[in-house]
């Protein structure tokens, strides 16, 4: 194991795996899988098809529990039996398909079961000048700035648009680790742009981020530390800085040459 | 164009097209007397009070097929306690809205704990709510009709008149201002419309679906039973078979209203202009002189149309911005 550069915090991590093992009938999903998610650090989690991250995510997203091996939450042990057990401890995950209401506003999707309200006596109503106020400063400060009005219908968003107001809202309502499962693998470049741009001003405020993903070029843009799997082991675990996107795409393949691609 | 993109728009232009239709064909023939005003409007009322209630249902993602038998129920716990046992007028009342709360919390508790559709679950209750009111009303009674007559506060409060123009449509207009403040104004309005909407996401953000459900199950059964008491206080009879086809034609004017049906959109005033374009429909043919025979035929073909536009309005409304 590399040890880690100077800048990274060496406090224990806000949420890690350690040692897991997932079988599923007597097949290793996972094998031995270590992870650590630091704050204010975007920890990649890279591999190809079938090599296991989805298992990772739903283990600590509280879906699935790990065969063997733990889950500790800022130094704690800890079992998650439940989404609900990891989203209390602050642990959000934003899944591909996002989960918007497209014929509610802006403003109504980002304040879902938590809407400000106005009161008067015995009777409260939703304080929808608040609300719009507040998700609009929200979303332009992690730099979703399309967006002028909360009144909006959700449903006229881009893919890359909704995928950042779900990302917003977990911010708002202080996610320490932001889950992100392959978040730009459908988008377009200045969609995936947008997306990267917001899991950086989330790491400026200091969350913990693993950002799942099988793009290296994006991976290599905003990752700070790398965790690449392979058959549902770590096949490699790096800073920035200590790959080439090139050595990395190699290690992706599965660790086989990719010069063939090169070759009449 | 921004005023297009409100959930009401079709309904609006669908009742200013049915309403000019009918003055251009009926207009001179008491259509638009205070008399003939007066009684598409409180048709309008009578099913605008049930399509408000099942519009917010379907808007929370639910159905009810059983509102026609909850009408016959608070008509015929009128007409039976009061009627033929000679119960106070307003202790009947009092128990048939009781009886609809029951029988809402039945309805939305069997959808929210089996998952079982509420069109299959209202459907069986229909069912047996129209055979068990016929079996204890000959019973208990020998008959399937009875009489039963309001007086007092009760005969102004359902089935008062001022001018031709019945109770019905205050308690229409007042319930329809309720229910657009309840959905565009308050968090639990929010709720409704994020339970319809998606039910996995709603549930995900902590928002109390089951609690949701219930509520709009408990509301679609109340508001079937004011409006068999309605009716029961402005025929002074309550027959068994009262109320059939009643959550076909609630739902037809929801619909027409701009409710869509997988849930998640629509608005009390939509659903207001919906039934008011059902009131003026089924009347007006009347004030025609045509054969009312018609009367369905237009309906089924107001609904197509309806349907049609407000599927093309909301493409609209989320294609551009």
């Amino acid at each position: 194991m590399t040890s880690p550069p100077t800048t990274t915090s060496s406090s224990a991590p806000v949420l890690a795996l350690r040692s897991a093992t997932k079988s599923f009938l007597g097949f290793n999903a996972l094998t031995d899988v270590t992870c650590e998610l630091r704050a204010g650090v975007v920890h990649c989690l890279i591999g190809d098809n079938g090599a296991g991250k989805s298992t990772i995510v739903q283990i600590l997203s509280g879906l699935a529990q790990p065969t063997s091996g733990t889950i500790e939450v800022e130094g704690q042990v800890t079992t998650f039996r439940s989404p609900a057990d990891a989203l209390r401890d602050g642990i959000a995950t934003v899944y591909q398909e996002q989960p918007i209401l497209p014929l509610m506003s802006v403003a109504r999707n980002f304040f879902l079961g938590v809407e400000p309200r106005k009161r008067l006596g015995p009777i409260s109503w939703f304080d929808s000048q608040r609300a719009n106020t507040a998700c609009m400063a929200e979303l332009s400060s992690l730099g979703l700035r399309r967006v002028q009005d909360g009144r909006q219908l959700a449903g006229t968003l881009s893919g890359g648009e909704r995928e950042a107001l779900v990302i917003a809202r977990a911010v708002f309502l202080g996610a320490k680790v932001l889950i992100l499962d392959e978040p730009t693998a459908a988008l377009g470049v200045k969609e995936a742009g947008l997306v990267l741009r917001l899991v950086s001003n989330a790491r400026a405020r200091g969350i913990a981020t693993l950002l799942i993903t099988h793009n290296a070029n994006h991976a290599m843009s905003i990752g700070d530390e790398f965790t690449v799997l392979i058959h549902g082991q770590v096949a490699d675990h790096f800073y920035r800085g200590e790959r080439t996107q090139l050595q990395l795409l190699e290690l992706m393949a599965g660790g086989e040459q990719l010069d063939f691609l090169s070759e009449p | 164009m921004a005023l297009l993109r409100r959930p009401e728009a079709g309904a609006v232009i669908g009742t200013v097209v049915v309403f000019a239709f009918f003055v251009g064909f009926a207009g001179g023939k008491g259509f638009l007397g205070f008399q003939g005003v007066g009684n598409w409007l409180g048709n309008a009322a009578e099913i605008g009070i049930g399509a408000l209630a099942v519009g917010v249902l379907i808007i929370a993602g639910e159905f009810d097929l059983s509102m026609g038998s909850v009408l016959a129920v608070g008509a015929l716990t009128v007409g039976l306690c009061t009627g033929y046992y000679h119960w106070p007028l307003w202790a009947s009342i009092a128990l048939a809205l009781a009886l609809g709360v029951i029988i809402g919390l039945f309805n939305g508790l069997i959808v929210v704990r089996t998952g079982l559709h509420s069109f299959l679950v209202t459907l069986a209750t229909q069912f047996l709510l129209y055979g068990a009111m016929l079996g204890f009303a000959r019973l208990l009674t020998g008959q399937t009709t009875l009489i039963v007559t309001f007086t007092g506060a009760a005969r102004v409060l359902f089935a008062g008149t001022w001018d031709y123009f019945p109770a019905e449509v205050a308690w229409w207009l007042g319930l329809t201002a309720l229910v657009t403040w309840v959905l565009s104004k308050t968090v639990f309005g929010n709720w409704i419309y994020a339970t319809g909407g998606n039910l996995r996401t709603a549930r995900m953000a902590g928002v109390k679906t089951a609690q949701v459900k219930i509520s709009c199950f408990v509301f679609t059964a109340v508001a079937s039973v004011l409006v068999g008491i309605i009716e029961t206080a402005q025929t002074s009879t309550v027959s068994v078979e009262q109320g059939q086809l009643y959550e076909f034609e609630v739902i037809i004017a929801a619909v027409v209203g701009g409710v869509l049906m997988t849930g998640g959109y629509g608005s009390a005033i939509g659903v207001l202009f919906g039934s008011l374009t059902y009131g003026i429909a089924d009347l007006g043919i009347f004030y025609t002189g045509w054969n009312t025979d018609w009367f369905q035929a237009f309906l089924g073909g107001l609904l197509l149309v309806a349907v049609l536009s407000n599927s093309w309005l909301r493409r609209k409304m989320l294609s551009t911005r």
